[in-house]
């Protein structure tokens, strides 16, 4: 009833391919934008910027990046943490040893780095396939860890082995560093977020989105059909490697402020981005989004709900609330497993019919 | 013999044992893989799990101990935690993998991985986290006999992990090849329709290769928390058998021995004689580098099945 | 089944939203961020543990501390800094102190919160980890870091070891190996080592052992090979009880095999035993259930039933160290409510009465604790206190730890210049401009 598209009509090629073809979901996104960006921040203190919308937009940004890779181009990277590693400690140097750049710039360079060791790491995808190669990512995510722990030259020679970020300004306004207003920081990374998830959307519609998929696919057929894997799997490894190591940036610089390689980077946190984006839903934009929310805010709210609403020690709450994410993973990929995103889509579906479903 | 020579026989050795010690790890995903096409991520929860069982059905203080007020000999604790691993199995079978069939090799993957979460959640509730010394009697500590004649370092747990091993994969491949139900899995492992269509039952089939694989993480639970106590950080030796793993090619039984075997002396050579040139620790990236290196001669893995590819 | 989820939700939502705090009296909030879950849970337990009874015993006995209940907030952290941040936003503002005092319990979480507590003005408390230059007071005034740093144990055992040497210049020529887990906390000590083996000619090697460490057979291969005379160890976890097996597998005498204070627990040595029999460990307090307060303790926590771990794992090391973890702060706060001469103490009295503490050996007997650990006075450029190490060790047979040094003091000459060098560097990093003391 509310959701049908009976009567609109598209009149010119530019309304037809737009973004959002039907009225209902542009409306329902540009609400969504405007919550965010105009109620939230009014609630936004800082339990909610740390512990709440901070991990879900970062942890987005990298979902959708290692979607790009994994969920449209078809090639498993279990280097997420190492190539977000590559984004901070960019990120870190840049800003240590040029504190007057703009921070905005401090990121897309810093993107722009991971991205050419994303394509370096990509190279051996041109002949290993499949789970298998998750072998070259790994060996980046292992290898670039214990580079960047063991060169005192990215740590700026500090005896802790830790690196921190110093206070930045973009137009006068602090966004990182122990002062930065939570506000700031959160609309900071939406608006970042925001663009470069329509960016992506963008990207993945177009010419070299469709020769991802079609590599995805089946590779030899794309082949034949006249798509150079070459280019279109090193492409899919720098945009992704671009996404991931913003987000990188952002993790390090924005949320958390300090950050040691091994424990920051570790080979947890690339599995925890896969499996956002298989929760999520694998090559959707949308689901990158639902699934981080799912991975980062789940665990939370479990256990908000169970100590400070029934009253469990907190040891029993930890035990329950990871027994509870692995049911519902598995509860979810049983009711729908191809993730969040075609939960939705099916749930538009039933949408458009009711309440008539005949 | 010369000093310089004895150890480098030495640390051969010692990368040979290491990488059996992976291989027994790696084992369980290689059955699992070969028989179902399912990448188990929870292999290695399933080795703390099991050494959790057996401790507590066997060590005074255990969950056995606490409620009735004995425990078993070590034999019969390890039959009644073998009859937990098919439980499990067929728990598993029945709750989860039963709605998956015929999924994408990815789902299966994630869904592994909520079973990890799960079995790491309610192994906690079940065991608690302390650190607990497993003891069946294993020999423990280095070879006294090399070491005051030969002046040769050889963990004994090692050797006996080394044994275990290859009478483990000698049964297994037995099994494979000459039962009726080893067929009947190598058939499934071929191709899921027409093995149905045989009247071969899947799910059967896959209560017993998990519960196969049960039985195998319960050898590596043993082994490596006979090594350091059975704690939480026994789920993570799974990161260390992916590469063997990776190298030897998930679709095979000895490709994991000797996946293992390449891995262990590749990543101990390289550590002890190329890391103090660069800072130490090189072993973790050094094991994915040398399986990078292989797999780009054969991207199949050593003994991985040959992919066919057609249009 | 559908319904039965939702109807306990909203039970649980409902309990939740009438659960308004019950604001009669004033309480002190003392957070506790506890690790039960996850690879380093064994270690996290008892010291958890300590610090829970410790509290518990001081409200059942006296009613809290100065009569004024402690109202202790537990948060899981799973060593794991970012759940360690969500936990520290979630307590900071606990009505009706907000968080009185913050023990991080791991060196990432620390990092996290030193800049976020100081815009806070909540203190922290990082016992005997974190960053040690925050030994600065004038840097790190909301930070706090006594009795001792990873600095001064590096030191001092390199002056444990000059002793048995029969005199610091024997060390000369000397080789000493430093097994250390690869993340911050593990390469905290070699910038110290380094320099003491500079100035003493001895020879430092330095071997790596990544999370967690369950297989260092090419590390001991090496000791095997380099035969250092002495092995120091920077480990946690799981990697403790690997080396301290290995060690013994390949004959290195236990004597000579010394551990940080966070690798010398009964966990660490028990999976070994027979053959961990005389390792050595670093220490600031006394192992063992003896003391008068643990009597208390037993008597006001474990018979009533607010116990959360077991009696027989009273006096365990780190079951000791969370007590004295309780005890300093629950002796800052009594300090606060002297100082400003109010019950209702907020996070910034504490901080001055951290920085007043002044813990006799007369105190210590009082809360009884005698002849349990060093005296600590912390002044306002002294946020490390004493900076004092004794060495322990394991006897194998009877199970037990026991002290066997007096206290040694750290070497100033070394340790200093560098904690000097690097508070600096935070303070140009961060604009800090450090505070006067005088």
């Amino acid at each position: 009833m509310f959701y049908r598209e009976a009567g609109q009509f598209k009149t010119d090629y530019a309304s037809d391919q737009a973004l959002f073809p039907i009225a209902q979901d542009r409306w329902f996104v540009l609400a969504v934008l405007f919550v965010a960006v105009a109620v939230v921040p009014f609630f936004v203190d800082d339990y909610w910027a740390n512990a709440i919308t901070l991990p879900f937009l970062i942890y987005a940004l990298a979902a959708i990046g290692l979607n790009l890779l994994t969920g449209y181009c078809g090639q498993v990277s279990l280097g997420t943490g190492g190539f977000m590693a590559v984004g901070a400690f960019s990120t870190f140097k840049l800003t240590t040893a040029f504190p007057e750049l703009n921070f905005i710039v401090v990121i897309l360079l810093s993107g722009a780095i991971t991205a050419g060791v994303g394509v370096l790491f990509g190279i051996p995808s041109l002949r290993i396939k499949g789970f298998y190669l998750a072998v070259a990512t790994l060996a980046a995510q292992f290898f670039l860890v214990w580079l960047f722990n063991k060169v005192d030259w990215f740590l700026n020679y500090s005896p802790t082995g830790q690196i921190s970020m110093p206070p930045r300004e973009i137009f006068g306004i602090l966004i990182t560093g122990p002062r930065a207003a939570p506000e700031a920081k959160y609309l900071f990374c939406l608006i970042f977020i925001g663009i470069f998830a329509l960016l992506a959307k963008n990207l993945v519609r177009g010419r070299v989105g469709r020769s991802w998929m079609a590599i995805r696919d089946m590779d030899i057929a794309a082949e034949l059909i006249g798509i150079r894997p070459l280019e279109a799997k090193l492409t899919a490894f720098a945009v992704s490697s671009f996404y991931v190591g913003m987000a990188g940036s952002l993790y390090f610089g924005v949320w958390l402020g300090a950050a040691e390689p091994i424990e920051a980077f570790g080979i947890e946190q690339s599995f925890l981005v896969l499996f956002m984006i298989i929760v999520g839903g694998l090559g959707s934009i949308l689901g990158s989004f639902l699934g981080a929310a799912f991975i980062t805010l789940m665990p939370i709210l479990m256990k908000n709900f169970m100590v400070d609403g029934l009253q469990l020690a907190v040891v029993t709450a930890k035990h329950i609330e990871i027994t509870m994410l692995g049911v519902l993973i598995i509860f979810f990929l049983i009711v729908e497993p191809h993730g969040f995103a075609r939960l939705w889509q099916i749930a538009k579906e039933k949408l458009r019919l009711w309440p008539f479903p005949h | 013999m010369n000093p310089e020579l004895l150890f480098f026989l030495e640390t051969v050795i010692g990368g040979l044992m290491a990488g059996v010690m992976y291989a027994l790890v790696a084992l369980g995903f290689v059955l699992i893989f070969k028989a179902s096409g399912i990448f188990n991520f929870a292999q290695g929860v399933m080795c703390l799990f099991a050494a959790l069982a057996l401790y507590d059905f066997m060590a005074p203080g255990g969950w056995v101990d606490r409620w009735f007020g004995f425990t078993f000999p070590v034999w019969a604790a390890i039959a009644l935690t073998i009859v937990v691993m098919i439980i499990l199995a067929w728990v598993i079978e029945r709750f989860v993998l039963q709605y998956l069939v015929q999924q994408e090799p990815i789902i299966l993957f994630m869904a592994t991985i909520g079973l990890a979460y799960v079995l790491e959640g309610v192994g906690d509730i079940l065991f608690g986290s302390d650190v607990k010394p497993l003891d069946i009697g294993l020999p423990q500590g280095a070879s006294d006999w090399l070491l005051d004649n030969f002046n040769l370092y050889v963990e004994k747990l090692e050797v006996v992990a080394a044994v275990t091993a290859a009478v483990l994969v000698t049964v297994l491949a037995v099994f494979f090849q000459r039962t009726r139900i080893g067929r009947a899995l190598r058939a499934v492992a071929d191709d899921h329709q027409a093995a149905l269509s045989v009247g071969i039952s899947l799910r059967t089939i896959w209560v017993i290769v998990w519960s196969v694989s049960g039985i195998v993480a319960l050898v590596a639970g043993i082994m490596w928390g006979s090594k350091s106590g059975v704690q939480f950080s026994l789920s993570l030796i799974a990161l260390k058998a992916l590469p063997v793993l990776i190298l030897g090619g998930f679709t095979s039984v000895p490709g994991a021995i000797v996946g293992g075997l390449i891995i262990g002396v590749g990543e101990k050579i390289a550590e002890v004689y190329l890391g103090p040139l660069v800072g130490g620790a090189i072993e973790n990236w050094f094991a994915y580098m040398l399986a990078l290196a292989f797999l780009l001669f054969r991207p199949q893995g050593l003994f991985g099945e040959r992919i066919i590819e057609r249009v | 089944m559908f319904k039965r989820i939702v109807s306990t939700l909203v039970a649980g939502l409902m309990a939740a939203a009438l659960a308004v705090p019950a604001a009669s009296a004033y309480e002190l909030v003392m957070p506790s961020f506890d690790y039960r879950t996850g690879p380093y849970a064994p270690n996290g337990i008892p010291f958890a543990n300590g610090y829970h009874d410790y509290l518990m015993m001081l409200n059942e006995r006296d009613g809290g501390i100065e009569g004024v209940p402690v109202k202790l907030v537990q948060c899981e952290t799973a060593y794991n800094t970012k759940q360690g941040v969500e936990c520290y936003e979630k307590v900071k503002d606990t009505d009706p102190s907000r968080a009185l005092v913050v023990q991080p319990l791991s060196t990432g979480i620390t990092y996290q919160l030193i800049p976020k507590a100081s815009v806070d003005e909540i203190p922290v408390h990082s016992m005997g980890y974190g960053r040690t230059s925050a030994a600065n007071g004038k840097v790190f005034p909301w930070i706090f870091n006594f009795p001792a740093t990873y600095w001064d144990q590096a030191a001092v055992f390199v002056k444990y070891i000059g002793e048995k040497e029969g005199g610091m210049e024997n060390l000369k020529g000397k080789k000493i190996a430093l097994v250390y887990h690869n993340s911050a906390y593990g390469k905290e000590p070699i910038r110290t080592l380094e320099k003491a083996a500079e100035k003493f000619g001895f020879e430092f090697m330095p071997l790596a052992v990544d999370h967690p460490g369950q297989e260092q057979k090419a590390t001991w291969l090496q000791i095997r090979k380099e035969q250092p005379d002495w092995v120091m160890m920077w480990g946690w976890g799981v990697m403790n009880q690997v080396a301290i097996k290995e060690a013994a597998s390949i004959r290195f005498p236990m004597d000579r095999f010394l551990g940080v204070w966070w690798s010398g627990s009964e966990n660490d040595v028990l999976p070994a035993g027979d053959g961990a029999n005389g390792y050595l460990s670093g220490a600031f307090h006394a192992p063992g259930d003896n003391f008068p307060v643990h009597d208390d303790i037993k008597k006001y926590v474990y018979d009533n039933g607010k116990a959360l771990g077991e009696r027989d794992r009273i006096g365990e090391v780190l079951y000791n160290r969370g007590l004295i973890a309780a005890v300093y702060a629950t002796e800052a706060i009594r300090n606060a409510m002297k100082m400003h001469n109010t019950k209702e103490v907020t996070p910034a009295m504490v901080r001055d009465g951290m920085e007043a503490l002044d813990l006799t050996e007369a105190r210590l007997t009082e809360l009884g604790l005698p002849d349990f650990t060093i005296p600590v006075k912390i002044t306002c450029d002294n946020h490390a206190g004493p900076r004092k190490v004794a060495i322990q060790q394991w006897d194998a047979s009877a199970k037990k730890w026991s002290m066997v040094t007096d206290f040694y003091d750290t070497m100033n000459d070394i340790v200093d210049p560098l904690i000097e060098e690097d508070s600096a560097a935070y303070a140009a990093e961060n604009n800090i401009k450090p505070r006067d003391c005088n």
